[in-house]
């Protein structure tokens, strides 16, 4: 039994959407899609999971605020105690509003880059990187459906996939 | 689908639009030759640019007395420019981010040249204070770092540091904010050269999208990260000017030492930030066509922004001079006073009249509609918010508490070619960001195409009558 792809090109969002409605409904698993840009309603229609990269960057904010204070306590209470103007440097807390500006600054620094990082491996995009998508029309006005099938059910996918409005259905044996 | 009012006036205008005619006309750009005049645009600002440079290095070999600042106004010229420079750089980041959080369409058309103007500006701007340190090649000690002076660490009770954190924070958050939406773009580009068959531009063009293929999970987390990072750089906007604003402000010269500083100079750079975004966005719409997508509403909204910050600016004028004589402070009192009537009066009243007056034209429809009355008085803002920095650094310290140190500041050539050097890199900077990146957030703008563009529109209303 050997598994063939098809890839689905369809030339408007909303059809595209209807479409996945009608393939997830059909209960054939859809593969990737691949799109010129974020088509809102898509995920749902695919039951995609939502993504927990949101989460990630709260944990990175909450790591760096800490290892700010905890650093700020280090540097102007514990190791290197200086008289500024008479503001108190005996504790962390007294002088604390003096130093909310760097914690704050360091927090959104820390959370925004590594989420971007978490980006670039969760979707593994870098420079060097060679581009997955099958079709170069898919970056410019055209959406992709790609189904991978054993080969007894190819002609029965394909016809649906074009009765939900696919303008082109190739057949991509492995 | 989502379907919008009919009588808000489309942001996308044309006859035949189509997810391909965006590809088609932000990729012209790209993909065209440059013409004459932006050969001739680039190179003046390219020779500006070498001009500041040189006096860049004149600087760094004779040390700061080449400039003009002395002992009682020891800040002047350079950060003047440097609050100049990051307040235009405000723009860029409240239109991608703020304005994101608000679901404000308009963004789209505009958000990718304005963020490029904020780094463009940011870097502009951090040119003044770390040549202001004199021996510039020692920068690195405003950080942290563990060193041989008894581990001495950096004060972090000074907004210096601050201001070192803020700006390293949003100069570095804008930037990666700016990537990620180019990321698709360039791919869009990429794509586009491997059909037509052009190694040299598919190479680098895969290079710089990173080998993005806009899966369905990409976008998914592009869109998430795209969330999350302006809901990040909102109060990274605010804080940036804010900590600028402290640097004056929790010092106790006349003048300076003021609670109102921070939302006034926040609200001075959304003011010269969108004046900025203006003064490029109308040659740029015209110079590479793209008047469909950067329309007079576009244009007329930005107005309304700098209509709305200028008059917060006027307000906090007003504020500052009538607290200071109501305060009694006579040391307060007397700064303002010899700020309006003082030897720098003029430029006092160049701040009032480009600040407070100008910007009240544009109560008139008339006149925030018409793109070259915008394109003027966005450069008198721009000359207005410059006078602005001037007046409130040079005339506070050129008489402080001290009488017998009272002098008066001019510039040398020097401080002047490093800042006409700025404003040649700023340009030679944007002239090549129009013709290699994407100008337009096009990805972005297709998913509004169905919703605000003339074409749709005209399509919905149709069907319903």
């Amino acid at each position: 039994m050997s598994t063939n792809t098809i890839h689905a090109i369809y030339d408007d969002d909303e059809v595209l959407v209807n479409a996945a409605k009608t393939i997830h409904s059909a209960g054939i698993s859809v593969k990737e899609v691949f799109t010129p840009f974020a088509v809102h309603g898509l995920p749902e229609a695919l039951h995609t999971p939502r993504t927990r990269i949101a989460i990630c960057s709260f944990i990175y904010g909450a790591i760096a605020c800490s290892l700010a204070c905890l650093t700020i306590w280090y540097f102007t209470v514990y190791d290197w105690p200086q008289d500024v103007g008479g503001k108190p440097s005996w504790t962390l807390y007294h002088n604390i509003p003096a130093f909310i500006p760097p914690i704050f600054e360091f927090t959104v620094f820390c959370s925004a880059h590594f989420m971007f990082w978490t980006l670039l491996f969760r979707s593994w995009i870098f420079p060097g990187v060679t581009p997955k998508n099958p079709d170069p029309r898919t970056t410019d006005d055209k959406f992709l459906v790609l189904i991978e099938t054993d080969s007894n059910e190819v002609d029965k996918i394909s016809r649906m996939l074009k009765e939900t409005g696919a303008s082109e259905v190739k057949i991509v044996s492995n | 689908m989502f379907k919008e009012a009919s009588i808000r006036e489309p942001l996308i205008l044309g006859d035949s639009v189509s997810y391909h005619q965006i590809s088609e006309d932000v990729a012209r750009s790209v993909e065209g030759k440059a013409n004459k005049m932006w050969w001739g645009a680039f190179s003046i600002a390219f020779i500006a640019m070498l001009w500041g440079f040189g006096c860049l290095a004149y600087t760094v070999g004779t040390g700061i007395g080449a400039w003009g600042a002395n002992k009682t106004v020891g800040w002047a010229w350079d950060i003047t420019n440097f609050v100049w420079w990051i307040g235009i750089g405000h723009a860029g980041t409240l239109i991608s981010a703020v304005l994101l959080l608000f679901r404000q369409r308009w963004r789209m058309g505009i958000n990718r040249s304005a963020e490029a103007m904020t780094i463009f500006a940011v870097v502009c701007a951090a040119i003044f204070p770390v040549f202001h340190m004199g021996r510039v090649w020692m920068a690195y000690w405003v950080m942290p770092i563990p060193n041989q002076f008894g581990s001495l660490w950096v004060n972090f009770n000074s907004p210096l540091l601050w201001d070192v954190f803020a700006i390293s924070t949003y100069f570095t958050v804008s930037v990666i904010f700016w990537y990620l939406g180019l990321i698709p773009d360039f791919a869009m580009i990429r794509d586009r050269a491997k059909v037509a068959g052009n190694k040299m531009n598919e190479m680098i063009y895969r290079i710089l999208s990173f080998g993005w293929s806009g899966r369905l999970k990409d976008w998914v987390r592009f869109e998430e990260v795209s969330l999350v990072l302006a809901g990040l750089s909102t109060p990274l906007v605010f804080s940036v000017h804010s900590i600028v604003s402290m640097d004056f402000a929790t010092s106790i010269v006349p003048g300076w030492h003021t609670t109102i500083f921070p939302p006034y100079f926040v609200a001075g750079a959304i003011f010269s930030g969108f004046a900025m975004v203006l003064t490029l966005v109308l040659i740029m719409r015209k110079v590479l066509n793209l008047e469909a997508y950067v329309t007079v509403k576009h244009i007329e909204y930005m107005n309304i922004i700098i209509m709305l910050t200028g008059s917060l600016v006027g307000i906090a004028y007003l504020t500052e001079l009538f607290i200071s004589w109501y305060s009694g402070v006579e040391y307060e009192s007397y700064a303002f006073i010899n700020r309006f009537s003082g030897p720098y009066w003029w430029a006092y009243w160049s701040m009032m009249t480009c600040n407070v007056v100008s910007p009240q034209l544009f109560w008139f429809k008339k006149i925030r509609t018409n793109l070259m009355a915008t394109f003027i008085l966005s450069i008198v803002v721009n000359t207005g918010m410059w006078f602005e920095r001037f007046v409130i650094i040079v005339t506070s310290l050129h008489r402080d508490y001290l009488p017998s140190s009272w002098t008066m500041y001019s510039p040398t050539w020097i401080e002047v070619g490093i800042f006409v050097g700025t404003i040649g890199f700023f340009f030679t900077a944007f002239l090549t960001f129009s013709r290699v990146f994407p100008v337009i957030a096009q990805s972005e703008l297709k998913t509004i195409m169905k919703i605000s563009s003339k074409m749709y529109k005209n399509k919905t209303d149709n069907h319903h009558h």
